[in-house]
């Protein structure tokens, strides 16, 4: 029995650590979990990209689903992405666009606003635009609160301006399957029942 | 017998010799590390942001030196270039300056982006493992050697040496 233990030990110690190694070959160090998720989106007042007397604040997610998508037209891969999210936003999906320069850096400004909102038409004119409207993150302060690391990054919100999907990276045909769709479903779903029942009661 | 002790002795020897030597080296290249460590937290980058004490200097470049870069993953805030760095850095000045204290920004920055945004790992449930289990290991490993040791006999072996002694010369 003794002698059975000391031969199945190193065994399995052997195999939990080919184990241990093997999975560690396929993770991925950039996946971390977001702080932001089930989380109210941060509090914010900012003006819009294109004319800075409207101010919008988190009263823009009431009663609406919305996408936000943090973009800018120096990152190229939002270039890639913008074509398709074009495309979800004629299937009736509502894009909201957090918009920040990089070269308006607080500490080093050289780009003026007039030059980036040409960019910014210059670009959408290309891709397509699937921005109901653009807020701009001036000093990338709301970035930061949403634990943004780069563009893009997309987060869902839901009509009581929670957040429920933050994705990284650049949001195409199966990312959309498999991260949103499931959550817009179970949002609509969740939306649609209390409407019934009211019905059924009266 | 002599042997055995002789080898003990060696060891001994070695030991102190390697950890005296250890310590000289320790001693010389002070200045050294010190210049390792400017290099990290290169001193014209704090330049940027102006501080009129001392203390508070100090401060944002052992904050930026610890905070962790959450787009390029093994660099701190202070050695990278990546936007975000940039960012982060702003922020930690302007939370510096709102009379935030180096608990206070790490809050702040580990409310955003977890625990991974600062190198030193909150010691909880999980993450103490990390400290335990060599010490357990050590403690494992001794109760091993103890309990596999075997006393041996002097008596005995001198006379297993004689019998094997008498085996060579029969042949």
């Amino acid at each position: 029995m003794s002698r059975l233990a000391w031969f199945l030990l190193p065994l399995i110690l052997f195999l939990t650590i080919c184990v241990f190694l093997f999975k560690g070959l396929y993770s991925d160090p950039m996946e971390r979990e977001s702080e932001v998720l089930a989380e109210p989106f941060p509090a914010f007042s900012l003006p819009d990209l294109m004319d800075e007397t409207i101010i919008y604040d988190n009263s823009i997610f009431d009663g609406q689903i919305t996408v936000v998508n943090v973009w800018g037209v120096w990152c190229i891969t939002c270039a890639i992405e913008l074509p398709y999210l074009t495309q979800l936003s004629q299937e009736g999906i509502r894009f909201v666009g957090l918009y920040y320069d990089q070269d308006i850096d607080p500490d080093f400004g050289i780009k003026t606003v007039t030059r980036v909102r040409t960019e910014v038409n210059e670009m959408l004119s290309r891709t397509g635009n699937p921005f109901e409207f653009n807020i701009f993150d001036v000093y990338r302060d709301t970035s930061l609160d949403l634990g943004v690391t780069g563009a893009p990054e997309t987060f869902l919100v839901d009509e009581n301006g929670v957040i429920r999907v933050h994705h990284l990276g650049d949001v195409n045909e199966r990312v959309w399957a498999a991260k949103f769709k499931p959550v817009l479903d179970e949002l609509q779903g969740v939306v649609a029942q209390p409407v019934v029942e009211e019905l059924a009661s009266e | 017998m002599s042997k055995y002790f002789l080898s003990i002795f060696v060891c001994i020897g070695v030991l102190a010799f390697s950890s005296a030597h250890a310590q000289e080296n320790q001693e010389s290249p002070a200045p050294a590390q010190s210049t390792e460590q400017n290099r990290v937290v290169p001193e014209d980058y704090a330049e940027n942001y102006a501080f009129t004490d001392a203390n508070d200097r100090k401060t944002f470049l052992k904050l930026t030196a610890e905070l962790r870069c959450p787009k390029c993953q093994n660099q701190n805030i202070a050695d990278s270039d990546a936007p975000i760095a940039h960012d982060m850095r702003r922020k930690v000045y302007q939370l510096m300056k709102e009379g935030n204290d180096e608990e206070q920004v790490i809050g702040w920055m580990k409310q955003r982006y977890g625990d991974f945004v600062h190198y030193q790992p909150p010691v909880n449930a999980v993450t103490m493992w990390l400290w335990l289990a060599p010490v357990l290991f050590a403690f494992i490993m001794l109760a091993v050697f103890i309990k596999r040791r075997k006393v041996v006999d002097d008596d005995d072996i001198e006379a297993r040496l004689a019998r094997a002694e008498q085996l060579l010369k029969e042949e």
